[in-house]
């Protein structure tokens, strides 16, 4: 394998759905030439043992994080807001993927 | 001939050119030139195993000696293998090993959809498996053709090399005989003549947008299923069947 950074494939980040209506998982990355390539290799990479039913594919290069510096001012405020979850509500029976 | 020694010499084929392109396969297992494409390659090795296993049980049933799937793979020398010889070639470069398989599928599945509608059930479920798996495998292989075809100049030449070699070797995928002409008038296999026009089509296409050459008609390889074979099964056997004739009847 060549180490030259310019000729490696991109990364990709690949997700999967295992059933339709699911939401489409994050399960991992892989290199690739292009999307059609990175299709395939999910594929045969990440679909072997029945997991998935729809893929997507993104570069890696698009996908955008926030910073970790940011966490106390991003997430903390909403620690003491309980009132946002849906907890004061009874589940009916048999509803599932809430 | 008899229709029951046909079948089960048609089953040894099918079983033996499954069988050895998923060992030639398998070799690049730990070796591929990237991971996401030794993954795709053991794969296809492990879908062309389970079909092998399907051709070479059945094989063993028709037969009725109580041969097992493990008896025809492993205690067959080479003169008793009956694979056609273009599965056996050497891995070689990666190149070489696409269009081994793309000359192989651009048959295969043309050749399974047409055996769905055998008269013998079982083979017809065993291409109803396959199929699947075979149309993903032409699927890769010729997406890789044209990659390498339309790649740069080196991985248009490698291509275009490996095409040359190997070209001798497609005439055998399309012959018969006794036991083939037995089986088709028996409705179990089918005329290769349609079969033979989807594998042009699919490799004029192909190569056309690979921007490859395909190489002239000259002299065609054939004996494989005869049990003639190039000088490389033997060694492939002798590392495939070590363990067997080293220790019979393991397991583990």
């Amino acid at each position: 394998m060549s180490n030259d950074n310019e000729k490696d494939w991109p990364l990709w980040e690949v997700f999967i759905q295992s059933k339709r209506g699911l939401d489409h998982k994050h399960v991992g990355s892989l290199h690739a030439a292009d999307a059609g390539m990175a299709i395939e290799n999910a594929r045969d990479v990440y679909t072997r043992r029945g997991e998935g039913n729809s893929i997507w594919v993104v570069k890696a290069e698009h996908v955008h994080a926030s910073n970790p510096d940011d966490a106390e001012s991003f997430y903390d405020p909403a620690d003491d807001k309980v009132y946002r979850h849906p907890t004061f509500y009874t589940m009916p029976e048999g509803a599932k993927y809430i | 001939m008899e229709l029951n020694e046909a079948l089960f010499q048609f089953c040894l084929r099918r079983g033996d050119d499954t069988h050895v392109l998923s060992h030639r396969l398998g070799e690049w297992c730990g070796h591929g030139p990237v991971l996401e494409e030794d993954m795709a390659l053991t794969n296809r090795a492990l879908d062309l195993l389970g079909q092998a296993r399907n051709y070479l049980q059945y094989a063993g049933q028709v037969e009725g000696k109580g041969r097992s799937e493990d008896d025809l793979a492993y205690l067959r020398n080479e003169r008793g293998y009956v694979n056609c010889k273009l599965v056996e070639q050497p891995n070689g470069d990666y190149a070489h090993t696409i269009a081994k398989c793309f000359l192989f599928d651009a048959w295969h599945l043309p050749f399974l959809k047409a055996q769905l509608d055998s008269k013998d059930e079982q083979l017809a479920a065993i291409a109803g498996k396959a199929v699947k798996e075979a149309t993903y495998h032409l699927r890769h292989s010729s997406e890789w053709m044209v990659r390498f075809g339309d790649g740069t100049e080196e991985s248009h030449q490698r291509a275009q090399q490996a095409l040359h070699d190997l070209w001798t070797f497609t005439g055998e995928l399309f012959e018969t005989d006794e036991v083939y002409t037995t089986l088709q008038q028996a409705g179990i296999v089918p005329d290769l003549g349609p079969i033979k026009e989807a594998f042009d089509r699919t490799v004029n296409e192909v190569l056309a947008e690979a921007t490859l050459k395909r190489p002239e008609d000259e002299f065609m390889a054939s004996g494989g299923r005869k049990g003639q074979h190039t000088e490389h099964l033997g060694h492939m056997l002798g590392e495939m069947q070590f363990l067997q004739r080293a220790h019979p009847g393991a397991q583990w």
